[in-house]
């Protein structure tokens, strides 16, 4: 008997159906991967199970006994423990007393008992930890593993970990999976969430595959292979009835970037020597799993980061690096990753239409009001925006907002278009009215770097693909040659996979 | 020999109302709550302690409303920025602006305009230890400032060797872990600002019921700005914060002595030291693990 | 059942609001002067409505409204751009030491000359005096509001030491300001009342600042950076900039109000010159919904309240210390107001 039966758990955000009707099972000694791209409802079943949602449907059967989580204390008194990709640490307390905060088991604290206890904690569980150490000065592959003692310490049987290597360096995944795996042994389940396939490959005995909020696969890891995972994870209809295949770029080069690389703050190198070119009228598209650098890459070119080594020329001219206003200079359009990060929520339509080109609509300091007007009025009819030139931004929807964006980045007729997950959360309508200002910008002959976590929208769109992975370029199709499964296996990092097979 | 040991009486006379301060708002901005209604709070806590111990005749009534006072406009604050999630500056402001308005309209409905201030025809008395040893300027002291003294360790101890000091410090540094370690996150910023709220109050009470025996107007004279100064000198650690109002204790008595002395120097520049001092520890607590890292940072959760 | 939602509130709301503090703040207070044992009707009647029945009152809610106006555009300035100025206070009196020093070397100058000249000392003065936090808030992220707060005590100890050392008068010993020169003192603008010079010059700092915030693009992207420091940054606007200039800005204006207190109305310096004008300037800004016309009409309310506060001690013993609790009690209560522009509710279906 499983020691966790999830059956027909539902939850829907709005009009968005996270989860419809997912079933899952985990045995006990067990490490069960929970496969799955971005927005496929991994999550969201996790924290159902963690307390923190309630499902709209379904229940939950823990040891077969049916369970209600209200909250995540329901879920711990139960033997659930979940390590999110965000910390829940204090980083001025040491290793112990993050492990003990909010079960200290009595009034007073004893540094040396906590200390003991937790230490013992960790040595019953065969992993290594200074309990004295203060938190903050430990590296993040070490703040996982308080974060999984703390979990342990509150007597938890079946651990969830929330995309647990996607801040990790190879090594600390090694030491995580041993980890792991000396849990396994000890008898706990152990679901792990991610959407690696080599991770899943290395680690688990059992996989669920989920995309739309849907089961799509069962399998076990010895049956299966990284080419069928990701075929199931990724995998595709028919989408090719409207995909782009007018590819006709003109001979200049607009962008290009040349071995770009780029380390975060914690040293890891997230972009490697990435080298890449946009034609006029063309649009690229960068295909990727979420966190394959695709966001670092979209922070370069838009002037919010500086990367390590490497350059970017816009016509020919080199672009300096970290100044937004740089950007502007250039003629660049950007739409940002997060929308409300591209307009100010509490100033006007009007204003936030000619913020990036103020000195336009400026006289001697002074703002010219009637022309700011105008100027709204016309993209507002222009771009179908629904609303009044005076309305605040923070008062639009969603596609409103981004038709915003697009009306002020679009409107100059600039060279270069860096379109970064410009429909994101927008219903089908407002998506299509983006595309369409997108192919019309690559009719005029400007050249567009679309970056989308959306398959089907790079697929739709793109004139050439360029597929990312860990930082890198693995990959590149023309339109009209593309091979649908040769990029999921790219995307997922299971073409590597594949030939280490091969050649095995 | 003798003019050292009666200035270091003085120091500890000259801090006490201050420790009680930083100790009240230290414990408060542990818990993520930068409170400057303290200001304000010390002076109505004075204020409604001098009153309640004047109408009943007894310090102790006076004591009690004192710390009450303090306890109920922690309380406005609480419900102004951990349940409200309002701005902590511009509320904590207005609790100052709001207390002391409210000592001074009640001074002049109980006491008309009087111009020399009311005092107590009996006041909380000085306890002399050592008395007849060299030690006696020294140990010249009220209880007050045995028990604010005495508080230092306590409130060590308070912090760092209870579960409750734990949880305490936890909701300041990040809020989200005690929370999903189970805790109520509002209910300790309530419970640290009802502690600070009954320390402020004390400090207010030692000058109305034991230091001066009287209440005027200035009575707190900016002591709840410099008790804010300290606990940022002071790392927000007790000890430190110890140190730190002894310094500005230090500084002042020294101030007096000179004038006393009519010694002709610009005594402003000691007084205004701790300030300066301070600004320099502010601009290097930026990198220094021990500034609450929640201050000012309402609590919502997430979903 | 009503539902309360998280979704802007419809604009005749937000119109309410004011009004909506308001009755709150003087419900509340009702229990404070029934305590005094007076009538709070009549008592608001002395408060709100007697002041403007006699001219002199009137003239006199001007002179009391002039530096309050200063200091609340001043704050107006810096919380708009999302720079907590808590040291206007200390400003007006870097303002008020310039106003006294320069007042004293302008002997025998015309007044054309002289008063300009008081009036950029004292915009100098109080700018360089919020130039140190400014620096600390935007090269090393230092929070300005403690380092602002902690400048306006250093800032009374050192007009303590210029008037107990270097200024204190000679002949009285007096710690004030030798006079200053006649033609640095501010005319009286309307006849047989104190509104001095320096109601125009709030005035003009309003209708600036209104101008240069509404209708330019300095303005404009000050108010973005104040939103939204993260998406001005993307947009372009150099944000370090922006909040060093605001805070200079608001620091020069606090400074005027300084200038207003010395040249037109003490003509000397002395340690009282404010009771706290800075502090009530964040009472002003922020009843002001951070606008200067806001600003203006929020402090003329506030020198209403205080000028009527005197009659009303005077005709009902009402202390007149109910002006300033009315003040913090009206702030509190508008903060939490304000919450409810960010909420609408709705009938549940």
């Amino acid at each position: 008997m499983p020691i966790l039966e999830m059956r027909g758990i539902s939850k829907h955000f709005g009009s968005l159906i996270a989860n419809d009707g997912i079933d899952l099972d985990v045995e006990s000694g067990e490490i069960h991967a929970l496969l799955g791209e971005n927005g496929a409802g991994k999550s969201t079943l996790m924290k159902i199970l963690y307390g923190l949602y309630q499902p709209d449907t379904g229940t939950i059967t823990i040891d077969g006994k049916a369970v209600r989580f209200k909250s995540p204390a329901d879920a711990i008194a139960h033997g659930i423990g979940f390590v999110s990709q965000h910390f829940a640490l204090v980083p001025t307390f040491s290793v112990a007393e993050n492990v003990v905060l909010g079960y200290e088991r009595g009034a007073r604290l004893n540094h040396d008992e906590i200390e003991r206890t937790v230490r013992q904690t960790a040595e019953q569980h065969h992993f290594q930890i200074d309990a004295k150490a203060l938190v903050g000065d430990l590296s993040v592959g070490q703040q996982q593993r308080v974060e999984i003692l703390k979990a342990l310490y509150r007597g938890c049987r079946i651990l969830i970990l929330d995309e647990p290597t996607a801040v990790l360096t190879p090594r600390d995944t090694a030491g995580l999976f041993d980890i792991l795996r000396g849990l396994q042994k000890e008898g706990l389940s152990v679901i792990i969430i991610t959407h690696k396939l080599d991770e899943v490959l290395a680690i688990s005995q059992q996989v669920t595959v989920l995309r739309s909020g849907k089961v799509v696969g069962r399998v076990k890891t010895n049956e299966t292979n990284a080419p069928q995972l990701a075929r199931m994870m990724v995998g595709r209809e028919t989408v090719q009835a409207v995909r782009n295949t007018d590819h006709r770029p003109l001979p200049n080069v607009t962008l290009e970037v040349d071995n770009l690389t780029l380390d975060n703050k914690r040293g890891v190198r997230v972009l490697n020597n990435v080298r890449l070119h946009v034609q006029a009228g063309e649009i690229v598209g960068i295909a990727g799993v979420a966190g394959n650098g695709q966001s670092e890459l979209v922070s370069i070119l838009t002037g919010t980061a500086v990367p390590r080594s490497g350059s970017v020329c816009v016509k020919g001219k080199p672009v300096a690096f970290g100044d937004p206003r740089e950007c502007i200079r250039h003629r660049i359009a950007r739409i940002p990753e997060d929308r409300l990060k591209g307009v100010i929520g509490d100033l006007s339509v009007a204003d936030n239409l000619m913020l990036e080109q103020a000195e336009q609509f400026t006289a001697m300091g002074h703002l010219q009001h009637q022309k700011i007007v105008q100027h709204a009025k016309r993209l507002i009819e222009e771009y179908q925006i629904k609303a009044s030139p005076h309305d605040r931004v923070r008062t639009l929807s969603g596609g409103n907002i981004q038709k915003v964006i697009l009306a002020r980045t679009l409107s100059p007729n600039p060279d270069l278009v860096i379109a970064a997950q410009p429909t994101r959360g927008l219903d089908v309508g407002a998506t299509e009215y983006v595309h369409q200002k997108l192919v019309e910008q690559k009719q005029r002959g400007t050249a567009i770097l679309l970056l989308s976590e959306d398959l089907d929208e790079i697929l739709i769109l793109s004139d050439r693909i360029l597929v990312m992975y860990k930082g890198e370029i693995v990959g590149e199709f023309t339109a009209d040659a593309v091979d649908i499964d040769q990029i999921s296996l790219l995307m997922t990092g299971a073409a590597n996979q594949e030939s280490k097979d091969v050649s095995n | 020999m003798e003019v050292l040991l009666s200035l270091i009486g003085a120091t500890l006379r000259i801090s006490t109302p201050i420790l009680y301060g930083a100790l009240g708002e230290m414990i408060v901005e542990r818990a993520g709550i930068l409170n400057l209604g303290i200001e304000g709070t010390m002076l109505l806590s004075a204020f409604s302690g001098f009153v309640a111990a004047q109408l009943s005749g007894s310090l102790y009534v006076g004591l009690l409303a004192a710390v009450l006072t303090g306890v109920l406009l922690s309380l406005l604050m609480g419900l102004l920025t951990v349940t409200l999630g309002l701005n902590q500056h511009v509320s904590g402001l207005g609790i100052t602006l709001f207390a002391s308005g409210l000592a001074l309209f009640s001074f002049r409905i109980i006491y008309g305009g009087a111009s020399i201030p009311p005092s107590l025809d009996e006041s909380f008395p000085q306890l002399t230890l050592f008395a007849g040893t060299p030690l006696a300027p020294v140990f010249n002291q009220y209880a007050f400032t045995y028990l604010a003294l005495l508080l230092v360790p306590l409130i060590a101890w308070l912090l760092y060797r209870t579960s409750f000091g734990l949880r305490l410090r936890a909701v300041g540094e990040n809020p989200e872990a005690v929370d999903t370690a189970g805790v109520n996150v509002y209910g300790m910023r309530y419970i640290a600002l009802i502690l600070g709220g009954i320390l402020m109050g004390l400090g207010g009470a030692f000058l109305s019921l034991a230091q001066l025996g009287a209440f005027t107007h200035g009575i707190i004279n900016g002591r709840g700005w410099v008790a804010i100064a300290i606990v940022i000198f002071g790392n927000w650690q007790p000890t430190k914060v110890l140190a730190g109002a002894l310094l500005f204790g230090g500084l002042q008595a020294l101030q007096l002595r000179l004038q006393a002395e009519g010694i002709p120097l610009p005594y402003e520049a000691l007084l205004a030291l701790p300030y300066l001092f301070t600004i320099v520890a502010l601009t290097f607590s930026g990198r220094n693990a021990s500034y609450p890292a929640a201050l000012l940072k309402p609590y919502k959760r997430e979903g | 059942m009503f539902r309360i939602e998280r979704a802007p509130a419809p604009l005749w709301m937000r119109g309410l609001i004011p009004l909506i503090a308001i009755l709150i703040t003087f419900l509340l207070v009702s229990v404070l002067i029934i305590s005094a044992g007076a009538n709070p009707l009549s008592t608001f009647y002395e408060l709100l409505i007697n002041p403007l029945t006699r001219t002199s009152a009137r003239w006199d809610i001007l002179m009391m409204a002039t530096p309050i106006i200063l200091t609340g555009v001043a704050v107006v300035v810096a919380f708009a751009c999302g720079y907590y100025n808590i040291g206007a206070e200390g400003q007006l009196y870097a303002g008020g030491i310039a106003a006294a020093w320069m007042g004293t070397q302008l002997d025998g100058v015309s007044p054309w000359v002289a008063i300009p000249l008081m009036l950029l000392a004292g915009f100098v003065a109080g700018m360089l005096w919020a130039l140190l936090p400014a620096v600390l808030k935007v090269r090393l992220k230092v929070d300005e509001v403690v380092t602002t707060l902690l400048l306006n005590s250093v800032m009374l100890f050192i007009v303590s030491a210029l008037l107990n050392g270097p200024w204190r008068d000679p002949a009285s010993g007096w710690p004030q300001s030798p006079t200053i020169a006649l033609a640095a003192q501010f005319p009286v603008i309307i006849p047989r009342s104190r509104v001095h010079f320096g109601f125009i010059v709030a005035i003009i700092v309003v209708l600036v600042v209104w101008w240069v915030m509404a209708r330019t693009r300095l303005g404009l992207e000050l108010r973005a950076t104040g939103y939204n420091r993260e998406a001005a940054q993307f947009l372009g606007i150099r944000v370090s900039r922006m909040t060093l200039l605001a805070a200079l800005i608001s620091g020069g204006i606090a400074g005027l109000a300084g200038v207003g207190e010395v040249a037109g109305i003490h003509y000397y310096l002395i340690g009282s010159i404010s009771p706290g004008f800075g502090y009530t300037g964040i009472i002003v800004a922020t009843l002001g919904a951070l606008t200067a016309p806001g600003a203006l009409l929020a402090a003329l309310f506030i020198a209403l309240i205080n000028r009527g506060a005197l009659s009303a001690s005077r005709e009902l013993d009402v202390p007149v210390y109910l002006s300033e609790v009315i003040q913090a009690v009206l702030l509190l209560v508008t903060l939490a107001t304000l919450l409810l522009t960010r909420y609408r509710i709705r009938r549940k279906v």
